[in-house]
């Protein structure tokens, strides 16, 4: 040991500082490699967009075709009705569903069955889940609504919510869990108050991830919702949705509503981004410390 | 105040592996029982059948007689009851990390939906912090800080504290003291002769020094089996089993 202490260190070998620094340089790569495309997009968005964007645009239902103005609030309002409605049914249902399969339903045939199902549903294509939308909700209620879009996007959402609850739930330690039941604690109990509670962050971060992904969503809206020119506060009518109206703007033959389209598109991401951070924010000032 | 604890032909599985073997012993109401034996030797899976904490573990299951004071907890009451009877500190210090060290003491009486009013609540915890000899530590943070941003030996300080602030009848040690320094394990060891007033302590130890200084009694066990059981001086000075002079005298274990 005493003669460890006095040796020289020996400087590192030519080909282990290369490697080092190679090792460096791939990592630093790839980030950039994830960055590029993100700040490319939101770069080209902000010097397409930000020209139409307007206080107009914010505050005014379309325009008739042909005729210069108008905007899209009547859009970004019945997004933030669906999105807010999807939540409703996404979240509590894929919580739920997470909890039972980290808590409960651990290596039961019931739970196995739950996780495959579930995940099977992650990999349906949306357009499919607007079409049994389409048959739950509008043909029983004959109309295209804001709820059957709600419905559409609510199930999008569960399978990424429940996975990511029921592996934050897992990450949590037992002696945790133990602690609670030492105390005379109820299993449910234990598991709201101290399990979920533990893992708040990374189940939040699953829940955000989730309402990222439904946000842009367009295929199962066309026929759920099915947009609207006009607003609309009535959960059982058609309502206008932004993605739909960049999609129908995108498409039309008018130059400003081309421009119109960069412009919605613009706030959809602002819209997320804002949703998503504030979320963060609101969550990280509730919570002491907790895993992930 | 304590009770005493009747354990009578207890026999503890893992799905088909048989951990303990016919078990019977007395643990003396306000006095320190000591549990001491190898690694694997059931000490853990002992006490954790006395509060039915046994059974949390998947496949586990527990038969035979355990009486807390009168009541036998595998008969007639749920563990949930039992557990709040018979609180338990564990190997590793285990605050909630979510919960600031207020919140940790208060868990067990907010959790079980007893929580009394903010001014009795504030005492309670005062109370329970000064018995497990935290208070003043942390009493200037203890709103703010997490559980888990204590020093382990606060953190298994607190976690008693958390125990006592429920006033159990009896307190199960799991080798409270393996993760700690010695610092830390003389402060913990000073409590338990403080607690004895109240509670009922059962210990697990794999320290053979640290159960002669705390127990009246102690149990050896051996492969799931009670060997001896006696008063601790009569334990480590003339063991009645060879096994158990084997043991103390660290000839294997």
């Amino acid at each position: 040991m005493a003669r460890a202490l006095n040796q020289q260190v020996a400087p590192l070998p030519f080909g282990r500082k290369l490697s080092d620094w190679a090792a460096t340089f791939i990592a630093a790569s790839c980030v950039v490699l994830v960055l590029a495309p993100l700040l490319a997009i939101f770069g080209y968005l902000l010097y397409k967009g930000f020209g139409a964007l307007n206080f107009d645009f914010l505050t005014k239902t379309p325009a008739p075709p042909g005729e210069i103005g108008g905007g899209m609030a009547n859009a970004i309002a019945g997004s933030v009705l669906i999105l807010g409605l999807a939540s409703a049914i996404g979240v509590p249902v894929g919580i739920g569903s997470g909890i039972y399969l980290s808590e409960y339903g651990r290596g039961s045939r019931f739970g196995n069955l739950i996780r495959f199902t579930s995940d099977v549903l992650n990999g349906v294509p949306s357009i499919i889940i607007g079409i049994t939308a389409y048959a739950l909700v509008v043909l029983t209620r004959g109309h295209f609504s804001a709820l059957a879009g709600g419905v559409a996007l609510g199930i999008m959402m569960i399978p990424t919510i429940t996975r990511t609850t029921e592996e934050m739930l897992l990450l949590v330690p037992h002696s945790l869990r133990e602690a609670a039941y030492g105390l005379g604690v109820s299993k449910w109990r234990t598991t709201v108050s101290v399990t979920l509670r533990t893992a708040t962050s990374g189940v939040i971060t699953g829940c955000m991830l989730a309402f990222a992904r439904i946000a842009g969503e367009t295929a199962p809206l066309l026929f759920t919702v099915f947009g609207n020119t006009y607003w609309n506060w009535n959960l059982d009518q058609p309502t206008a949705a932004l993605p739909l109206q960049i999609f129908s703007y995108a498409i039309s033959p008018y130059d400003d509503w081309h421009r119109q389209a960069w412009a919605g598109a613009l706030i959809l991401i602002i819209l997320i981004v804002f949703s998503v951070a504030a979320v963060r924010i609101a969550v990280s000032r509730g919570t002491l410390g907790s895993v992930q | 105040m304590g009770v005493g604890i009747t354990v009578e032909n207890l026999n503890a599985w893992f799905g088909k592996h048989h951990a303990l073997h016919d078990v019977s012993m007395i643990a003396d109401a306000n006095k320190c029982t000591a549990i001491i034996g190898p690694s694997g030797c059931g000490k853990s899976t002992f006490i954790r059948c006395l509060n039915r904490m046994h059974e949390v573990i998947p496949e586990a299951r527990a038969t035979g007689s355990v009486r807390v004071g009168e009541v036998d907890i595998y008969n007639g009451t749920s563990a949930v009851q039992v557990r709040r009877r018979v609180g338990m500190v564990f190997q590793r210090p285990n605050p909630f990390p979510s919960m600031t060290v207020f919140d940790n003491v208060a868990a067990g009486l907010k959790l079980n939906g007893i929580a009394p009013g903010k001014k009795e609540l504030e005492e309670l915890v005062e109370r329970a912090l000064r018995g497990a000899a935290l208070w003043d530590e942390v009493k200037d943070t203890m709103k703010k800080k997490s559980g888990a941003s204590l020093s382990g030996g606060q953190q298994q300080r607190l976690c008693i504290a958390r125990t006592m602030a429920v006033e159990p009848e009896v307190v199960l040690m799991d080798e409270p003291c393996s993760a700690l320094d010695p610092i830390s394990t003389g402060k913990i060891e000073e409590l338990i002769f403080q607690l004895k007033e109240k509670f009922t302590i059962v210990i697990v130890t794999h320290n053979m020094q640290q159960a002669a200084r705390v127990a009246e009694f102690t149990g050896f066990f051996l492969m799931g089996r009670l060997i001896e059981f006696d008063r601790t001086e009569k334990v480590f000075t003339k063991p009645s089993d060879k096994r158990t002079e084997d043991y103390i005298t660290g000839r294997f274990g």
